[in-house]
C-alpha cells in the first residue's frame, strides 16, 4: 500500500445468502482524489460503499479507510469520514440550522466552531433565508447540498457520495459540482457514485462495476482511449452490456 | 456527555415537532385514570331472579320478600324450569331459583332440600356473582327461618359488592399498563421510526457511541413515564380518593426500576424489527401476556401451576406485587426486598440484551 493511498480495498467480499453482491473487488484511491465510482444499478456500488463507511462487515477480504481497517476499526473509519446516502436522510422535521447543529455537535465541533459553521454555509448553500425552516419543506437540489455539507461538516479525509446528484436539475449540479471540487481542494478525498456520464468526465480517476466485480478503472482518458470510445457514455454502454444480472 | 445532550435535545425537538406523540403521552394518562375504573366495574345491579317455586310455603315466601328487598335483584315468578328458560333466552332473567317440593318441610325436619341456582354463564360475571348473590340471601333466609342467628354478614356489603375493593386494585394496575405503553412501545416506534426513514443510517455513519444514542432514545421517556404516573397519582387521589398508604420513595424506585426495564425491552424489539408493524406486531404481543398473565388484571393464585411457574418469568409481576402491596397495604419497603431485587436483575437483563442487539453495522 502506497502511503498516500487513503482507500484500499483487497478483495472485498459481500455475500447475501448465495446471492454475491460485491464479488472480490481490489482498488485503490489517492489522498486528494475525486474517484468516480460508476456501475448500473444493482451491480453493487451501494454495498461496496457501505462496507467502506462500516455500515456492513465484509464477507472475505479487507479494506482501510484513513489507515483503519473497516471490519475490526469501523467506529475509528467513522471519525475520518462523511457519508451521503442515496436516500435524504437529515432529520425532516428539524431546521436546516438544528440538522448542522446536531451532526456538527455530534463529531465534536464547539459551539462557536458550529456557529462559525453556519454562517459560511450560509453563504455557501445561498439559501440562509431558510435556515430556520423544516428542512422537509425544502426543494431536493438543496437538501442534497445540506445533505454534503453536513456529510463535510467536520472536514473529514474521506467523503462517501452515493448517487448525489440523481433527480437533480442540470444547474444545481454544477453547483453541486462546485462543492465537490471545493471540498477536494480543500483535501478531502471524494468517493462518489452517479449515473450521469459528463459527471464521470469530472473525477480524476473512474471504476466501472459489472455484476459485483470492477470491470475498468482508470482516468476517463485512458478507459476512453481502452475501448476505443468518444466518451465515457460509451464505454459505460460497451461494458454494462456484459452484465449477465438483473 | 456532551454527544448525549445534543441527542437528547434533539429526540426533544422532534418530540415537540410531532403532531400525534405528545398528545398520546398527556392525554393518554388521564383519560385511562379517569375513565376507565370507572367503567370496568365489577358491581352487579338489576339481576334478573325468576322464582320456579314447586314448594307453596311461608319459607319460600320469605326468601321471595328477602330477595326483593335489596335493589340487586329485579324478582319475576315462573309456572315452570322450561318458561323460566324462556325468559333467560330473551335477556330477561340471569339467575332461576328453584324451589324444591316439600322445601319447608325438610328444612323443619333439619335435613333440607336446598333450592337449585342456575345461572346464566354467557355474561360471565353478572352469572357468577349475581348466583352468588342470590345464593347468599337464600341462606340467610334459611338460616332465619330455623332460628339459628344468621352467619354474621356485616361484611356481606363488601362481599356482595366488590367494586370498592376492585377499582382500588385496578387503579395500581392501570399505571403499570400505562408505563408500559409510554416506556415501552414509544422508544421502540422512536427507534424503527428512524429506520423507516433512514435517518438512522446518518447516525450509524457517525462515530456516534450506541449506549449513547440508545440513552438518548429511552431517556425521554423515562421522563415522561415519570411525569405520567405522578399525574395518574395525582387524578387517582382528586377522584377517586385513593391516596398511596406506603411510601413514595418506595413506589417511585419500583417505577424506576421497572421503566428502565420495558424500555430495554422496547429497544430489543426495534433493534429486531425493519418497520413499525413488525415492532408494533411484537410489542402488542408481549403487552397481551404480560397483561393477562401477570397478575394485572386476574389473580395469579388462581392460574394453573404451570401458569403460575410462567409469571416468575414476567417482570410487570413483581411491579404488581409492589405497587398493590405499597399502594394499598403501605407494606414497606424492606419487606419487598427480592421484588426489587428482581426487577432490578430484569432491568439490567433487557438492557444488556438491547446493548448487544443493536448494530451499527450489518
Amino acid at each position: 500500500m502506497e502511503r498516500n493511498d487513503v482507500i484500499t480495498a483487497d478483495n472485498l467480499t459481500k455475500r447475501f445468502g448465495d446471492f454475491t453482491a460485491v464479488d472480490a473487488i481490489s482498488f485503490s484511491v489517492r489522498r486528494g482524489e475525486i474517484f468516480g465510482f460508476l456501475g448500473a444499478n444493482g451491480a453493487g456500488k451501494s454495498t461496496a460503499m457501505r462496507m467502506l463507511c462500516g455500515l456492513s462487515v465484509p464477507t472475505s477480504g479487507h479494506a482501510s479507510v484513513a489507515g483503519c481497517d473497516v471490519a475490526r476499526e469501523s467506529e475509528k473509519v467513522k471519525r475520518h469520514i462523511g457519508y451521503m446516502s442515496q436516500r435524504f436522510s437529515l432529520y425532516n422535521d428539524m431546521t436546516v440550522r438544528q440538522n448542522i447543529a446536531l451532526f456538527a455537535g455530534i463529531y465534536g465541533l464547539s459551539s462557536s466552531q458550529i456557529k462559525e459553521r453556519c454562517r459560511e454555509l450560509a453563504e455557501t448553500l445561498a439559501f440562509e433565508k431558510e435556515f430556520d425552516m423544516p428542512v422537509a419543506v425544502l426543494p431536493l437540489g438543496q437538501q442534497q447540498k445540506l445533505s454534503f455539507a453536513v456529510a463535510t461538516i467536520h472536514s473529514p479525509e474521506v467523503v462517501f457520495l452515493d448517487e448525489p446528484t440523481g433527480g437533480v436539475d442540470p444547474l444545481t449540479r454544477r453547483q453541486f459540482w462546485e462543492m465537490i471540487y471545493k471540498a477536494a481542494d480543500e483535501g478531502t478525498t471524494v468517493f462518489v457514485t452517479t449515473h450521469y456520464m459528463d459527471e464521470a468526465e469530472y473525477c480524476h480517476r473512474v471504476s466501472i462495476m459489472v455484476d459485483g466485480k470492477i470491470e475498468a478503472l482508470g482516468t476517463p482518458g485512458e478507459l476512453k482511449a481502452m475501448f476505443n470510445a468518444a466518451g465515457m457514455d460509451e464505454v459505460f454502454r460497451f461494458l454494462a452490456r456484459r452484465a449477465t444480472r438483473q | 456527555m456532551r454527544t448525549l445532550l445534543i441527542l437528547l435535545r434533539k429526540e426533544f425537538i422532534l418530540f415537540w415537532k410531532n403532531k400525534f406523540i405528545p398528545k398520546v403521552a398527556f392525554i393518554f394518562p388521564c383519560v385511562v385514570i379517569l375513565i376507565i375504573p370507572l367503567v370496568t366495574t365489577m358491581d352487579v345491579r338489576h339481576v334478573g331472579v325468576a322464582i320456579v317455586s314447586h314448594d307453596n310455603s311461608r319459607l319460600t315466601q320469605n326468601i321471595i320478600t328477602d330477595l326483593g328487598a335489596t335493589s340487586f335483584f329485579t324478582v319475576s315468578r315462573s309456572g315452570s324450569y322450561a318458561d323460566a328458560m324462556e325468559m333467560v333466552k330473551d335477556g330477561d332473567v340471569d339467575v332461576i331459583v328453584e324451589i324444591p317440593k316439600d322445601f319447608q318441610r325438610s328444612v323443619e325436619s333439619g335435613n333440607p332440600i336446598m333450592p337449585h341456582i342456575s345461572a346464566n354463564g354467557v355474561n360471565g360475571t353478572k352469572g357468577s356473582l349475581g348466583s352468588g348473590y342470590v345464593a347468599g340471601s337464600v341462606m340467610n333466609t334459611v338460616a332465619r327461618f330455623r332460628g339459628i342467628k344468621p352467619e354474621e354478614k356485616a361484611s356481606v356489603r363488601y362481599l356482595y359488592n366488590p367494586t370498592l375493593e376492585y377499582r382500588n386494585n385496578m387503579i395500581p394496575a392501570l399505571m403499570i399498563m400505562l408505563l408500559i405503553m409510554i416506556c415501552g412501545f414509544l422508544p421502540a416506534l422512536n427507534l424503527v421510526g428512524e429506520k423507516e426513514s433512514g435517518t438512522i443510517e446518518q447516525m450509524n455513519v457517525t462515530p456516534v457511541n450506541t449506549t449513547v444514542f440508545v440513552l438518548s432514545k429511552v431517556i425521554p421517556y423515562w421522563i415522561i413515564g415519570l411525569l405520567d404516573l405522578t399525574a395518574a397519582m395525582l387524578i387517582a387521589a382528586a377522584v377517586y380518593g385513593l391516596v398511596p398508604v406506603g411510601a413514595l420513595a418506595a413506589i417511585y424506585v419500583a417505577a424506576a426500576l421497572f421503566i428502565i426495564l420495558i424500555s430495554g425491552i422496547g429497544i430489543v424489539i426495534a433493534n429486531r424489527s425493519e418497520t413499525m408493524s413488525q415492532s408494533m406486531f411484537l410489542m402488542f404481543f408481549i403487552v397481551l401476556v404480560f397483561v393477562l398473565m401477570s397478575g394485572l388484571l386476574t389473580p395469579i393464585s388462581s392460574m394453573p401451576h404451570w401458569a403460575q411457574a410462567i409469571t416468575y418469568a414476567l417482570p410487570p409481576r413483581y411491579f404488581i406485587e409492589i405497587m398493590r402491596s405499597v399502594y394499598l397495604k403501605g407494606t414497606d419497603m424492606s419487606a419487598l426486598g427480592m421484588q426489587y431485587i428482581l426487577l432490578a436483575f430484569f432491568a439490567v437483563l433487557t438492557n444488556t440484551v438491547a446493548a448487544l442487539t443493536y448494530r451499527k453495522q450489518q
